[in-house]
């Protein structure tokens, strides 16, 4: 029963999606262009790109320790067989950077500040806040959607490389003092075989990515919440789902782009 | 009613999907005056305002307001026209993260750049003609009910508007609260020369300070005239609304379905009767 209610369930989300999807396109575009509006201030942007930042520094430092230090037992376990240890700095700096650091980076993102910012929204919304700031003359797309849109896209590639690098650390510190990789070899290895454009850019291009859907699609549930106490509970939920979706989901359609 | 008039309306319409929430609305608010505006909940006021404000468009009818037609304007025009209103709205509004001060200041900052030392003098005297200059330091969680609305009031006239809307602006205070509030409302639009729009169920303050007063039901005009001459009307719907008859022209019973039987048993759809 489950399972035969699964496929029209599925086709009626779809439906419902399609014409929400258009009205989310017009909100990206409203928000991307309101930088030009009179009413977009730096000053906004540097503090939603500093809220953000400390929001989720913290967690994604402890994140990408951890995730770098398994990286190197992992691939120690399946080097050693082959007698190719000396390729374990390659291997973690690849797995990170091409797409642990971003994918990672912008979930965690998602779960941290999206839902932060959509809670943010959708109870401005629910307490009249951007109807006031309508009647203000001030619009609201330019004073508050725009700055946190914009941050997300400057932060999530940021927040990411901070994530490669700790995650480098991680994985060397399992490497070479507790493993014995010789030091030496893990970071010459991976100095010659890590490039700046193919993985490095590359990697940072995602995040990039990332940045501008998690945000987008946080900042637009926030938005289309309703604006109720449950709307807003709801709507950061859907956000933190429907973000990581599209996240994973993204990531499979720019690593099979990216790919060379 | 000789004053030219600041805001006219003629035969709008406006619904929400099918559902018609303003059938054919004529108004025409003098200049000067404080126009009160009755109406059960969900009536469609606010919408009114917000079709007065330029946020919303009608479906059809003129809306002018200070002589221009709103439908002709363009988004930029009722900006500007927009910079010249200010609204009381029913919960408030301050944002959350600004103190009072800074919420009184918002509109100045985002639309003029003025000397920190004029913005302070004029953010003050605002706050000091709501009784709140000490609050100013305050942010809006630290605010009780009233002192929020007297702080939101502040915000909506430090512009100086020609037109202000209140939208519920009694609702869920204190006898004293409502008081100071109603007594702002009467001499903030005459020191500022001003033209207000009252949307209240509060009959008796609306009344001691509305020169004129419209009440809306079923998405019409049914009644309108001076105070006296309302509480005065041989509508029965007016009167009904007035005087707070639980039964009249609007019925008491929310139309049942069969009997009650099914609605006290059951269905989620008897339960939202409630
Ligand atoms: N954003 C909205 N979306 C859909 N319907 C709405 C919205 N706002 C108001 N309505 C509906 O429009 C009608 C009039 O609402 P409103 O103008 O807020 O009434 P009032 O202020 O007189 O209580 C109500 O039936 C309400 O449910
Ligand atoms: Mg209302």
């Amino acid at each position: 029963m489950a399972f035969l209610d699964f496929v029209p369930n599925l086709g009626r989300q779809v439906l419902l999606t399609i014409p929400n999807l258009g009205a989310a396109a017009r909100f990206l575009l409203r928000s991307l262009v309101a930088v030009i509006n009179r009413h977009f201030s730096i000053q906004q942007l540097l503090k939603q790109v500093y809220g953000f930042g400390v929001r989720s520094l913290l967690l994604m430092m402890v994140a990408a320790f951890f995730t770098g230090m398994v990286l190197g037992f992992q691939g120690y376990y399946a080097l050693v067989r082959f007698g190719a240890t000396s390729a374990l700095g390659t291997l973690v700096a690849l797995s990170l950077l091409r797409e642990l650091g971003p994918v990672l980076t912008a979930l965690l993102f998602a779960g941290r500040a999206g839902s932060a910012l959509t809670a943010e929204i959708s109870s401005m919304k629910a307490t009249e806040q951007l109807s006031a700031m309508e009647m203000m003359a001030v619009n609201p797309f330019a004073w508050v959607v725009a700055p946190r849109l914009w941050a997300g896209i400057i932060v999530v590639p940021i927040l990411c490389a901070i994530f490669d690098l700790v995650g480098i650390f991680g994985g060397y510190l399992i490497s070479v003092p507790v493993l014995g990789v010789d030091g030496g070899t893990f970071w010459a290895q991976m100095q010659s075989n890590v490039t700046f454009s193919g993985d490095i850019l590359t990697g940072l291009f995602k995040a990039l990515c990332f940045g501008l859907v998690v945000t987008w699609i946080a900042a637009w549930q926030g938005y289309a919440a309703q604006p109720t106490a449950e709307g807003v509970g709801n709507a950061t939920t859907r956000s933190v789902v429907t973000a990581s979706l599209a996240v994973l989901g993204l990531d499979f359609i720019l690593t099979a782009l990216l790919f060379t | 009613m000789a004053a030219e008039a600041l805001v006219e309306l003629e035969n709008v319409h406006f619904s929400r999907g099918p559902h018609p929430v303003l059938a054919g609305v004529d108004m025409r608010i003098p200049r000067g005056a404080i126009v009160s505006l009755m109406g059960a909940s969900g009536g469609g006021k606010t919408t009114m305002l917000n079709l007065m404000a330029g946020t919303l468009a009608p479906q059809s009818g003129r809306i002018r307001v200070a002589g221009q037609d709103l439908q002709t304007l363009d988004f930029e025009g009722v900006y500007r026209l927009r910079r010249r209103m200010g609204m009381l709205f029913q919960h408030s509004a301050l944002f959350t993260d600004f103190s009072a001060f800074e919420n009184v200041a918002f509109p100045l900052r985002r639309h003029f750049r003025l000397d920190e030392s004029i913005l302070r003098k004029l953010v003050l005297m605002k706050l000091e003609a709501v009784g709140l200059r000490g609050a100013a330091g305050l942010m809006p969680a630290e605010l009780s009910g009233g002192m929020g609305r007297r702080v939101a009031l502040a915000r909506a006239v430090v512009m100086d508007p020609m037109l202000i809307f209140y939208d519920e602006p009694f609702t869920g205070l204190d006898p004293i609260s409502v008081g100071i509030i109603a007594t702002l409302i009467r001499r903030l639009n005459d020191a500022l020369g001003a033209t207000s729009i009252l949307v209240s169920h509060d009959v008796q303050e609306t009344f001691s300070i509305a020169d004129y007063g419209y009440i809306l039901a079923g998405g019409k005009i049914i009644a309108e005239g001076s105070p006296e001459a309302l509480r005065a009307s041989d509508s029965e719907l007016a009167r009904q609304f007035l005087g707070g008859q639980p039964d009249g022209p609007v019925p008491f019973h929310y139309p049942a379905r069969d009997n009650y039987a099914t609605a006290l048993t059951g269905s989620a759809a008897a339960g939202e009767v409630i």
